[in-house]
């Protein structure tokens, strides 16, 4: 079943165009990686995606039964975000914050929620750390668990393994294979040639684009190129 | 400690502490998202367009002078924000550069269209505060306090989106939360309480009320929650101590305020650095 469908979709931000005609279907479970080269688009993807930057051109037709509310969204990594004042549990719990409605505290449904989600992400003993005082691996655990918390459907990860080290970064992929082995439909961007061992379509976007299986991608000159330098 | 309970019979002595502690409340409440935003000097910048706005009222001779002062401020809270979303530098050269214009500006017209024989007096009472807080009636009082309320109901009911946008601005509106909605708010209520607070402190010092507090506070917090609270209550305890010793001393009200939250702030890294060391 498809929950998105993206048309004939242009991409760009601040009236500069950068992608166009992209052209790519979302099925329910399925795990799509985004590659392309830095600057190409990528991240204006995902926030076209979740409505956040207007599209350009084209359409993008989400199914009925689908709504914006159930994409968790990871952004990527920025530093002054790393030495807020925040406990895990405060910044898990805020992903729930779209339930709230018009509602100004959170209940315990909420609640049970953001504990649920650090259980699965194996942060629970860590809930009442600050979260500056944590490492990469661990903060980036955090965000994602937040993410999860707002996500009933969907995530949408942007460079969830990038600045880790192998171990936490591996550590990073089999959290996310559990997801999607859940049914969770995974959008994630990586430069990372290990993602491809776990994702099942690839979403190329650049000066030429190609959306197909990863066995496809990896076969054709753009994917046998792009990787031709081990990825990253 | 008879003196102070003398002291306390008179209404002005009262009127100054609540004043003092319910604005100093209000920083504290917004200082702490303003400080982890990177917006520390906003507090700075907007009191200079507060005292712009003020020489441009005096100026014109208004009446009510509020009337000017607080939609420029509003106005330019807004504009700093907004400005604010796309690049840090862009935000703090911005607000660097409002100030100082505001600053100047306002120095300007004072001198060329003086209406005081006593500018240096009146300036540097606007930029220091004055000991006007000493001299509030009850109208003025009672509106300090009902802003101060509305101020803080505000905080409390928008407390976890105002939490959710400050972390992480672009999460916050993917999720669904209006963070547009949630920063104009923001920037009316700061810049209504800089108004308020260049009453007590004077515009030069506003920065210290909305800083010094937050930053003593996470030293020793690590939770966004504990930090708040506790936030709270070192910049009111500063500001009653300060208020106390100033009527004591006769010294500035708004230095001895700045100088009180200061010696709190040492007083809270030095705390940090010795339970850290003590681990």
């Amino acid at each position: 079943m498809a929950q998105l469908v993206c048309k004939a979709l242009s991409l760009g931000y601040e009236g500069r165009c950068v992608v166009n005609g992209l052209n790519f279907q979302v099925n329910q479970g399925d795990y799509i990686c985004i590659a392309g080269e830095n600057g190409s688009g990528k991240t204006t993807l995902m926030k076209t995606l979740l409505h956040l930057t207007p599209p350009l051109g084209g359409e993008i037709i989400t199914d009925e039964s689908f709504s914006l509310e159930e994409i968790g969204y990871l952004p990527q990594q920025r530093q002054p975000q790393s030495d807020f004042v925040a406990s895990v549990y405060e910044i898990v719990l805020s992903g729930t914050i779209a339930r709230l409605k018009n509602r100004a505290f959170y209940g315990k449904a909420e609640k049970q929620t953001a504990l649920n989600s650090m259980e699965r992400f194996g942060i629970l003993d860590l809930r009442k750390k600050s979260f500056r005082s944590l490492s990469g691996g661990q903060q980036q655990r955090v965000l994602l668990a937040r993410a999860y918390c707002a996500a009933g459907k969907m995530l949408l990860l942007d460079e969830p393994v990038s600045g880790l080290d192998p171990k936490f970064a591996a550590e990073m992929y089999d959290i996310i294979e559990g997801l999607h082995e859940d049914g969770m439909t995974i959008l994630m961007i990586s430069h990372d040639r290990k993602a491809l061992d776990y994702a099942d379509h690839v979403l190329h976007i650049g000066d030429t684009l190609f959306f197909g299986t990863t066995e496809e991608y990896l076969k054709s000159p753009l994917g046998k190129t792009f990787y031709a330098y081990g990825g990253e | 400690m008879g003196e102070i309970i003398t002291y306390f019979q008179y209404p002005f002595v009262r009127y100054a502490l609540i004043t003092g502690v319910l604005i100093s409340l209000c920083t504290a409440l917004l200082g702490v998202p303003l400080v982890l935003r990177r917006f520390s000097y906003i507090g700075d910048g907007l009191s200079h367009v507060a005292f712009g706005a003020l020489a441009i009222a005096s100026v014109l001779h208004l009446t009510n002078q509020m009337l000017l002062v607080l939609p420029v401020t509003i106005l330019c809270a807004v504009l700093l924000l907004r400005t604010g979303q796309n690049t840090l530098i862009k935000g703090d050269a911005a607000i660097a550069m409002l100030s100082v214009s505001a600053l100047a500006l306002g120095y300007l017209l004072m001198h060329l269209f003086s209406v005081s024989s006593n500018i240096s007096g009146d300036v540097c009472s606007t930029l220091f505060g004055s000991s006007s807080i000493l001299t509030l009636d009850r109208t003025r009082v009672l509106l300090c306090t009902v802003l101060s309320l509305l101020v803080t109901i505000f905080f409390i009911l928008y407390y976890n989106r105002i939490f959710t946008v400050t972390f992480d601005e672009t999460f916050a509106r993917a999720t669904g939360v209006r963070a547009g909605l949630c920063n104009l708010l923001f920037a009316i209520v700061i810049a209504v309480v800089i108004v308020l607070a260049m009453n007590l402190v004077g515009s030069l010092l506003i920065s210290a009320l909305v800083i010094f507090p937050a930053l003593s506070a996470m030293r020793l917090f690590h939770s966004f929650k504990s930090v708040t609270v506790a936030a709270c209550l070192i910049s009111v305890f500063c500001t009653a101590i300060g208020t106390l010793f100033s009527i004591l001393c006769e010294a500035p009200v708004g230095a001895a305020i700045v100088a009180c939250d200061m010696v709190v702030f040492l007083i809270c890294a030095g705390a940090a650095k010795a339970l850290r060391l003590g681990r």
